[in-house]
């Protein structure tokens, strides 16, 4: 593309040839000028850390000596780090695609209503996503509180048992995938939303007479329209989720007996807490390849998308 | 609502075929109705019980025969106490601190980085438009360890100034990649006008993408100040000392202290927290969703 534009603007006669080339050194120097904080944001604050973290990941705990891949191996070989790979994976994994079938069903319905009241329930329903999850995570587990849960009260009033839901393993586990469920469901719904409002309505009307009934307008018209932001939005998040943190490290900490550690609260238990850099670096490792082959896939969908729209 | 369900009422005893479209219709949005109520009292009911919570005193908390969902005696002691409090004062400047800085910082960074990337392409301009693609999926829980021995070597950790330093990486790659998108949609002509009329590349940036570009910048703004007012990765790795900590943490951290809690402080403390998100989001609200979608649609 930037020959494309020299060519045309060069075309005019030599004459202007060399003071347009000086012009061109010109325009390429003040562009990379002014992407140079940019570039040492990325560099100095990203990829070097990154690099950084493999050379750390390689150390012994007092980061005095080089000991190769002990520490990967030591992890791999602990069942509690072992537990943190399934946790994260059941946890990322879960929640995703909870988040993903709710979002799309309540994108569905908002879409049904008139233009109108559209505004009002979305303003509502996105209040989770606004609220900083640190903090409405406390809210959660002031409500999951063993002796004052106000859920379990609502459950009494239909004669369900009291739910031990920070106290044992798999409730928390569940525990914490439903706040993360609620926190990501409203974003998923606004991206879905704004997919289903950019499938044109001429495609429903043809498939109204062609006799389509509203599941195979939604098999046939709206999945196949839609299925890009689709899978860019759920990789998306389940790199986010993949990564989360805050969640974690409010409503359980890790407990019961560091059962619902994922990758990230793992990384801050070992590296910060228990002053272990080199394994705190080792653990959150583990997360790039995972990570990076969904950023392959995402970079993927984003550029096909692109060659859609173009 | 009401001026939907009348005309869809009476023309049926006219068109029988047309019956059982209308009657589908008016079923999808009862159903619609339904769900997105039931969704709704799902999506509110947390923030709504924290609020509930903050406004009872200490003694009807800890009473366990009541209705937990219904306040009896309201009170405002809880937000006084905060108020009153020069430690979650504290927080909140420290908070307002780093996030004007970390705001402008990433603005001024991205807008200029859109710019040069999307409009005066150069050697390696798209290579480094993925790039900044890239690093916007690289998750803070990655970075944060070697963050931590780097700020630490800068002599930056318990400081908020650390803060400023490295929220940037949650910002920037993001910001520049929704302005490369709105500064891709302005139409050439606009700036071939400019050129020929004799404006600089500075000039063109400042009299002609900025201002067209404003929605665009207010998204990219709103998305900067949510992020960096609601970190939290960041600063429970960085900041141990109260003096120095922001509101999301210091809420988290501060507020939990032994084994009764204050729950009814606690609650207050976040939703104090979370109020300038909430009332820039109840302004700014289609900038706000702009923003979020504009990563997807229009990358």
């Amino acid at each position: 593309m930037a020959d494309g534009t020299v060519m045309i603007q060069g075309a005019p006669g030599s004459v202007a040839n060399s003071s347009f080339r000086r012009f061109a050194r010109r325009r390429s120097t003040i562009a990379f000028l002014m992407t140079l904080p940019l570039i040492l944001v990325i560099g100095g604050l990203v990829a070097w850390p990154a690099g950084y973290a493999i050379y750390l990941s390689m150390l012994n705990r007092r980061m005095t000596q080089f000991i190769g891949l002990t520490n990967f191996e030591i992890l791999l070989e602990s069942d509690s780090f072992r537990m943190v790979i399934f946790q994260s994976v059941f946890f990322a994994v879960t929640a995703v695609i909870l988040k993903a079938l709710i979002g799309f069903w309540l994108a569905h319905m908002l879409h049904h209503l008139p233009t109108k009241g559209q505004r009002k329930w979305r303003g509502m329903l996105l209040v989770p996503w606004v609220i900083p999850p640190a903090l409405s995570t406390l809210g959660w587990w002031w409500m999951f509180d063993p002796s004052y849960s106000s859920i379990n009260w609502l459950l009494a009033i239909f004669a369900v048992p009291s739910v031990p839901w920070l106290g044992e393993p798999w409730w928390a586990r569940i525990s914490v995938i439903i706040v993360n469920v609620w926190y990501g469901a409203p974003f998923f719904m606004i991206m879905y939303l704004a997919a289903l409002k950019s499938v044109p309505e001429q495609l429903y009307e043809a498939a109204a007479i062609d006799g389509a009934t509203s599941s195979q307008r939604l098999r046939y018209v709206t999945l196949p329209m839609m299925r890009n932001i689709i899978s860019i939005t759920v990789l998306f998040s389940l790199i986010v989720t993949f990564a989360n943190y805050d969640i974690v490290r409010v409503l359980t900490n890790g407990g019961p007996r560091d059962l619902t550690h994922v990758f990230a609260s793992y990384a801050f238990q070992v590296g910060i807490l228990a002053g272990n850099i080199p394994r705190g670096a080792a653990v959150s490792l583990f997360m790039f390849p995972i990570l990076g082959v969904i950023a392959f896939f995402v970079l993927r969908g984003i550029n096909r998308r692109n060659r859609e729209e173009a | 609502m009401s001026s939907t369900s009348a005309p869809q009422a009476h023309p049926r005893g006219i068109f029988h075929k047309a019956g059982s479209l209308r009657a589908e219709r008016r079923w999808a949005l009862w159903s619609a109705y339904i769900s997105l109520v039931v969704a709704a009292v799902i999506m509110l009911a947390p923030p709504v019980y924290m609020l509930l919570t903050s406004i009872k005193t200490s003694a009807e908390i800890a009473d366990l025969s009541g209705n937990p969902w219904w306040v009896r005696a309201p009170t405002l002691e809880n937000y006084l106490a905060l108020i009153n409090n020069p430690m979650f004062r504290g927080f909140f400047w420290n908070s307002v601190k780093v996030t004007v800085a970390v705001v402008s910082i990433s603005m001024v960074i991205s807008v200029l980085a859109a710019f040069a990337l999307g409009r005066m392409r150069f050697w390696g301009s798209q290579v480094l438009a993925t790039g900044v693609f890239l690093t916007y999926l690289v998750p803070d829980t990655l970075l944060f360890i070697p963050l931590y021995q780097i700020v630490g070597g800068l002599g930056l950790l318990d400081n908020a100034w650390g803060l400023v330093l490295v929220y940037p990486t949650l910002t920037v790659p993001f910001c520049t990649w929704i302005m490369i998108g709105y500064f891709a949609s302005i139409p050439k002509e606009l700036d071939e006008a400019a050129l020929i009329d004799g404006a600089n590349w500075l000039q063109m940036l400042t009299r002609i993408f900025i201002p067209v570009a404003l929605p665009g910048i207010i998204a990219a703004t709103i998305f900067a100040f949510t992020v960096s007012w609601a970190a939290f990765v960041y600063p429970t790795a960085f900041i141990t000392s109260p003096s120095e900590m922001p509101m999301t943490i210091g809420v988290v951290s501060q507020l939990i202290r032994g084994d009764t809690f204050a729950w009814g402080q606690l609650m207050a403390g976040a939703l104090l927290a979370a109020l300038p998100p909430v009332i820039v989001y109840a302004f700014l609200m289609d900038y706000y969703i702009a923003g979020l979608t504009a990563g997807a649609t229009k990358g």
